[in-house]
């Protein structure tokens, strides 16, 4: 039994607009994330003080190619999701707020995409 | 949609004493934001390796100076606490560690693990010719 009054319904589905795949989404990518970022760090470490050539030859690995890939993706889609939750939290009811929004998911799906595409290039020989 | 009302809202800075949950939880979020900035770097840092070998030894000569190396600090204080206190966050998804008790002790060992974990990871990258 629905305890939605008709104007909830209308709506939409509670303050993330869109039911539990806010809360959903972010717990999936923070599980994806923990090997990941694990995965990140040590290569990080690994990569100090690299040149050119090193960098290069790292991520031409397969593997390290795709982790770097899945690192992008979930980190920038649990970043968009984090940020959306301080924007709404901060920011009140004025356009302001929905221009910040936008930005924030314009913005995310950008930087992946260029993200995605500077490992293609490497990856490919580019 | 609200408009911006002028209600007042419950205090709270003015009312709580900083506590080890709310402290802990704000830092969360401010990790997250300073992640979200190293997020761009990162990115840039693709982006100048897959241009050519003048434009990555540009970004890493940055990364070299002193701003670029706190920056860097910074960044990995703040993936190494986030991380960790995400895990934290996670187990209290499953309903595991509220009591205050646990709530402390699981709060003191993501502080004490992140700050383990940025100066071990730093020692060995300045020993791997940082």
């Amino acid at each position: 039994m629905s305890l939605n009054t008709p104007l909830k319904d209308v709506r939409g589905l509670g303050s993330a607009k869109d039911g539990t795949t806010h809360f959903w989404h972010q717990r999936l990518t923070a599980l994806a994330l923990v090997p990941l970022v694990g995965w990140f760090i040590v290569s990080l470490v690994c990569l100090s003080g690299a040149n050119f050539d090193e960098a290069r030859s790292f991520l031409e690995q397969p593997l390290n190619a795709i982790l770097m890939a899945a690192l992008i993706v979930a980190g920038l889609y649990h970043m968009k999701l984090g940020l959306q939750v301080v924007i709404e939290d901060y920011v009140h009811g004025t356009a302001a707020k929905y221009v910040l929004l936008i930005l924030n998911t314009l913005g995310s799906a950008l930087l992946a995409l260029a993200g995605l595409y500077s490992i293609l290039t490497i990856g490919l020989g580019g | 949609m609200a408009e911006k009302t002028s209600r007042p809202l419950s205090p709270h800075l003015q009312v709580y004493r900083p506590q080890i949950s709310s402290m802990l939880s704000i830092a969360h979020r401010a990790a997250g934001v300073g992640l979200a900035v190293g997020a761009l770097f990162l990115v840039c840092w693709l982006m100048a390796l897959a241009a050519g070998a003048a434009q990555y030894d540009a970004v890493m000569a940055f990364g070299g100076s002193i701003i670029g190396r706190l920056m860097l600090f910074a960044f990995t204080a703040a993936i190494n606490y986030h991380l960790l206190n995400g895990i934290r966050h996670l187990f209290w998804d499953m309903g595991k560690g509220f009591s205050i008790p646990a709530m402390t002790r699981s709060g003191i060992a993501v502080l004490v693990g992140a700050v383990a974990l940025t100066l071990i990871e730093w020692a060995l990258a300045y020993g791997m010719g940082a």
